[in-house]
């Protein structure tokens, strides 16, 4: 391994301008005679907007336009869309209520877009905005997904009635009945999975820009996938031929999926920009329009059930979702609840009969769309927290239920579609136990109740469906896109390199980890690397970043672009030294022929490539440069084991995470140190679901209570200790790089584990999640008045 | 933010004269409340009067005294030496302020004057007996907060030191809301060499409040456990997502005892 290739703990490439403020994000950037978008939302969760009255807004300094709904309708504009079509179980399909950019006759969520105020200054724009005066007829409003179907209020949008997207079901639903009614022991549970906001650091920002000498748009935007975002709003929305539009997504400050989807503020921005003659409009999102607008998580309200022979051999899973969809179907938004969710269900454990009932609804709510794990969580809290209740209940150890269910052969098909291609369950568990020092928590237990601490032990043996995903495969299950990547190897002639690649770097370091891809197969310095990314008018076609794909796809299309350039190179090599190509050699960034002292560097032959001179250019075309479009043949399957350790502070309630193992098979590693860093910053988005987040909206009035960061509870640094990592490597099977993919699985593992670990502390059988002070207080409460 | 005339006097008197005419004027301390919420376009202000031109910082140990000048920044007070050799629960309730952010900008007398029923001075302010100093007059701590955001300052009074007593021993407590950090209950607790009582519990009501019933009980014995049969009453006490009102009073007592433990 060379200190910079494979497998090496490089220091992040990017992080230099970052750390030192040089980044240059969305709102950085800022183009010449540029005004700025103010966005009028709904303050009613659902209501009529009866009229609008722009007439003082427009006379108010500064304002250049103020536009509503019915002049987006005026234009025609198409509306945004959900990419992934679910059909019911009756074989309907699921009810796409319209989504226009800006609200046209109604609003469903508070913070939805009513009118967009174009002003010189920022602050103009906003003064203006108040003085749009819109009348609303309030109707009333359903939050709660365990409400919708039967508030018998109006519904959400006219075409869904009972607020039902979609009845959907995956499985054998008499063969796990069948089971069920032979079980010796079940176990049922009701399972909130608590709605979250991504709150990537970064705000959303755009800046759409449309120039009318070459009748061309361009859009600078916070987005994780600029292609896509161009293909939407070019072949749906219809601002323009993707070839007169152009997406940059220049340095993006953390998405967790918020920013894959394509935004009504995206659209606007270029829309208005056009409607103003050709200004720049630029839009950064407040804070709270953050909370209110991006994309929220979760959101799901389940009951399952878990049947178990008399030896504790699970028989069967049964699982009734319902799903909040939020206001409108956002981009990605059916699939999440369904395809990465349902799919999930086995865990990672022999189960021969699962059936998954789920119910998509609409709510008075923000859009809810993939967030970190994005459906993955939610599958493997439902499983976790019914593996450990039903091993406590039957009074077996937790960790050898497990073992006494875990898959041990591969490949292994689950009753729900997936096709586990690699794994080793046995050995993260028992990495993991030795790791924590199972056999020594009886111990730590009395040492923590003596000093009047309630101490717990949980376990997550978690997995998860990445390197998303097989296009032909999704597209039978009803996905509008195709899910490879692209790649394109640019070699200079001095023999530096361009990766730039479909793929987009939002915090992932795809610039350090794609470099020491290219480094190792070339053995050059990663200093002669470049990656670049996120701009439609440099990168081919790619499908960007999410599902932890970028290793598995991304990465295995820029390796195999990399073949391609030794392959070519290997025959000007071959011409240059005047040898048969089967007898040059490629290694450690040299040529050499086979039994001869003939050697070139790959800079040489790159230079070689370049001139031309030496090699007939009617059967070698000069250049260096080649591209690849990679389409997985299956998903990827990380898994592992997480195991937590809280105590819990009797008289107010604090848990404290004392003691959190991980070990995770992630198949190869490029950079231990940046997988590291993503297994942290999972972990914590997945401890702050367990204890600290909750988006809460009053079930009433349909406001947003969790509006700032003085009631929404981000996790800090000092709420963990330091996390202990270990890895097992399976290989994948199904990349030659032998990748999984490693961006979720923290978020993915870290519910349960708290929640089985919170639970076992207090010594009850469920509370929900959050389990914040109060709650756990209550809960210490209850038990002590049962007590007395 | 809406536009405001902007003024930063160099002396109280100017500033006094400043708000005096303004027609709705506001003093800026270290603007940590007052800040986001004009950002939020939740005020309606004609003038700020900023009092960072007053200089007006400093911590000066007396004998028998401590007296924080208004200007003094909550980092400042923490970090003091003299402080936590003479007033260690001044400097810990500074301490355990907002985050580095608001501790380096927020100031003792923007604190205060702003009152705000989940704020950790008026705890300790309360807890010691201080005494506020305005270019006016001097208030007594128990007469300075009177309510929900409001004190005894008249519109054009400025906050200019609070002199706080040295006593035998003080400890303070908090328990932090989860996301805000505000204090959820914040209780402090002080006796002087004559073995009087102050305790003094903030966040957890309207407005920071003495409870006199545990005042009581530990002038008689100074301990955690004299306190540990007392019940506070939730009727009264604050109310949201984070904590109900019976959690409060159950947590008024939790943190007491670890006030009066935390003792020095």
């Amino acid at each position: 391994m060379s200190d910079t290739g494979i497998g090496a703990r490089v220091r992040r490439k990017e992080d230099r301008r970052f750390i030192t403020g040089r980044a240059n994000y969305t709102d950085d950037i800022n183009l010449k005679n540029q005004t700025y978008g103010y966005f009028v939302r709904s303050p009613h969760a659902h209501a009529t907007i009866d009229s609008i009255n722009i007439s003082q807004a427009l006379k108010a300094p500064g304002v250049i336009a103020v536009l509503t709904g019915e002049d987006l309708a005026a234009d025609k504009l198409g509306g945004l869309i959900c990419g992934w079509m679910i059909h019911s179980k009756d074989g309907s399909p699921m009810k796409v209520g319209p989504h226009p950019a800006l609200a046209q006759g109604k609003v469903r969520y508070v913070g939805d877009h009513v009118a967009i105020v174009v002003a010189k200054t920022k602050a103009q724009a906003k003064a203006a905005g108040e003085l749009v005066r819109v009348s609303y007829g309030e109707l009333p409003a359903v939050v709660d997904p365990a409400d919708a179907q039967k508030s018998g209020g109006p519904p959400v949008h006219d075409l869904a009635p009972n607020n039902t997207v979609f009845e959907w079901a995956l499985g054998d639903k008499a063969a796990t009945d069948g089971a069920f009614a032979r079980a010796s022991h079940v176990t049922k549970m009701n399972i909130v999975n608590n709605r979250l906001v991504p709150n990537a650091i970064e705000p959303r920002a755009a800046i759409g820009s449309y120039d009318a000498a070459s009748d061309h748009f361009t859009l600078y935007t916070t987005s994780q996938n600029p292609h896509v975002a161009r293909l939407v709003i070019s072949a749906f929305v219809g601002i323009a031929p993707e070839n007169k539009l152009r997406v940059v997504a220049p340095d993006v400050g953390g998405g967790f999926g918020s920013k894959i989807f394509i935004y009504a503020e995206e659209v606007l921005c270029l829309w208005a920009s056009k409607r103003i003659g050709g200004r720049p409009v630029k839009w950064t999102a407040e804070r709270t329009e953050s909370f209110q607008a991006d994309a929220h998580g979760r959101d799901h309200v389940t009951e399952a059930e878990l049947a178990m022979d008399q030896s504790g051999k699970i028989i069967g899973l049964r699982v009734k979702t319902i799903a909040n969809m939020g206001a409108y179907l956002s981009t990605f938004a059916s699939c999440v609840p369904t395809y990465l969710y349902a799919t999930l269900l086995s865990g990672q454990y022999n189960i021969p009969a699962i059936y998954a009932e789920v119910d998509a609804v609409y709510t008075n709510t923000a859009p809810v769309d993939a967030y970190r794990g994005a459906g993955r969580p939610e599958a493997t809290y439902v499983v976790e927290r019914l593996v450990e209740t039903a091993a406590r209940e039957m009074k077996i150890d937790p960790a050898e239920f497990r073992r006494r269910n875990f898959i041990t052969s591969f490949p292994h098909q689950t009753p729900v579609i997936m096709t586990y291609d690699a794994g080793d369950y046995h050995a993260s568990l028992e990495k993991a136990l030795g790791l924590a020092d199972y056999k020594g928590f009886p111990a730590r237990k009395a040492a923590a109740a003596a000093k009047g601490k309630m101490r717990g032990i949980g376990f997550s043996t978690y997995i998860e469906a990445c390197g998303i995903a097989p296009s032909a495969a999704i597209g039978s299950l009803g996905a509008g896109v195709g899910l490879w990547e692209s790649a394109e190897v640019r070699v200079n002639p001095v023999g530096t390199v361009e990766i730039l690649t479909g793929s987009h770097s939002h915090g992932q370091g795809h610039e350090t980890t794609f470099a020491q891809l290219a480094s190792d197969r070339l053995g050059i310095p990663i200093d002669n690397v470049s990656v670049i990314h996120g701009d439609t008018d440099k990168v081919q076609f790619g499908m960007g970043t999410y599902g932890s794909r970028s290793g598995a796809v991304g990465m295995t299309a820029i390796a195999k672009a990399l073949d391609k350039i030794e392959a070519k190179a290997k025959k000007v090599a071959a011409a240059v030294m005047e040898a048969a190509e089967g007898d040059v050699e490629f290694k450690d960034g040299s040529f050499t022929v086979k039994g001869t002292d003939k050697k070139m560097a790959f800079g040489e032959v790159a230079l070689a490539a370049y001139v031309a001179h030496k090699f007939p250019s009617n059967e070698i075309e000069p250049g260096l440069k080649e591209g690849s479009f990679h389409d997985p043949s299956n998903f990827t399957f990380p898994a592992g084991c997480h195991i937590c350790e809280v105590e819990i502070d009797r008289e107010t309630g604090m848990t404290e995470i004392v003691n959190w193992v991980a070990v995770d098979d992630f198949g190869t590693i490029i950079n231990p140190m940046i997988v590291e860093g993503q297994v942290h910053g999972g972990i914590a988005q997945g401890v702050g679901q367990a204890l600290t987040e909750a988006c809460v909206y009053d079930r009433e009035s349909g406001q947003l209570l969790t509006g700032s960061y003085m009631d929404y509870c981000m996790p800090r640094a000092h709420d963990f200790p330091e996390f202990k990592l270990g890895f097992t490597e399976t290989k994948c099977p199904s990349n030659p790089l032998g990748m999984k993919g490693c961006g979720e699985a923290g978020a993915i593992a870290a519910p349960a584990a708290v929640m089985n670990a919170v639970t076992d502390a207090l010594g009850v059988r469920d509370l929900p999640m959050p389990a914040s002070p109060h709650r756990v207080w209550r809960t210490i409460k209850g038990m002590r008045l049962a007590a007395e | 933010m809406r536009d405001f005339n902007y003024h930063r006097p160099a002396k109280v008197a100017d500033a006094v004269k400043l708000i005096k005419k303004a027609k709705n004027g506001k003093l800026l301390s270290g603007g940590m409340t007052l800040i986001p919420t004009m950002k939020q376009g939740l005020t309606d202000l004609t003038d700020i009067v900023d009092l960072a031109g007053l200089k007006n910082a400093g911590i000066v140990v007396g004998s028998g005294t401590v007296t924080v000048k208004a200007g003094t920044t909550h980092n400042d007070v923490a970090d003091s030496r003299e402080l936590k050799g003479t007033l260690p629960a001044l400097a810990a309730v500074a301490g355990a302020i907002g985050d580095p952010h608001v501790r380096n900008r927020g100031t003792i007398g923007g604190s205060i004057a702003n009152n705000d029923p989940a704020a950790d001075y008026p705890a300790a302010l309360l807890g010691l007996g201080a005494t506020v100093i305005t270019n006016a007059r001097k208030i007594p701590a128990d007469k300075f907060f009177t309510g929900m955001f409001s004190t005894a300052l008249k519109r054009d009074e400025i906050v200019t030191a609070v002199e706080f007593p040295v006593l035998r021993r003080a400890g303070y407590a908090k328990f932090p809301n989860p996301a805000s950090r505000y204090a959820m209950v914040g209780v402090f607790v002080s006796q002087d060499t004559a073995g009087k009582v102050r305790v003094a519990v903030t966040g957890a009501g309207p407005c920071v409040f003495r409870q006199r019933q545990m005042e009581t009980a530990l002038e008689k014995t100074f301990s955690p456990d004299a306190l540990t049969e007392i019940a506070v009453s939730p009727s009264g006490l604050n109310s949201d997502m984070h904590g109900s009102p019976e959690y409060r009073a159950h947590l008024v007592n939790v943190m007491a005892r670890r006030a009066v433990s935390a003792a020095r």
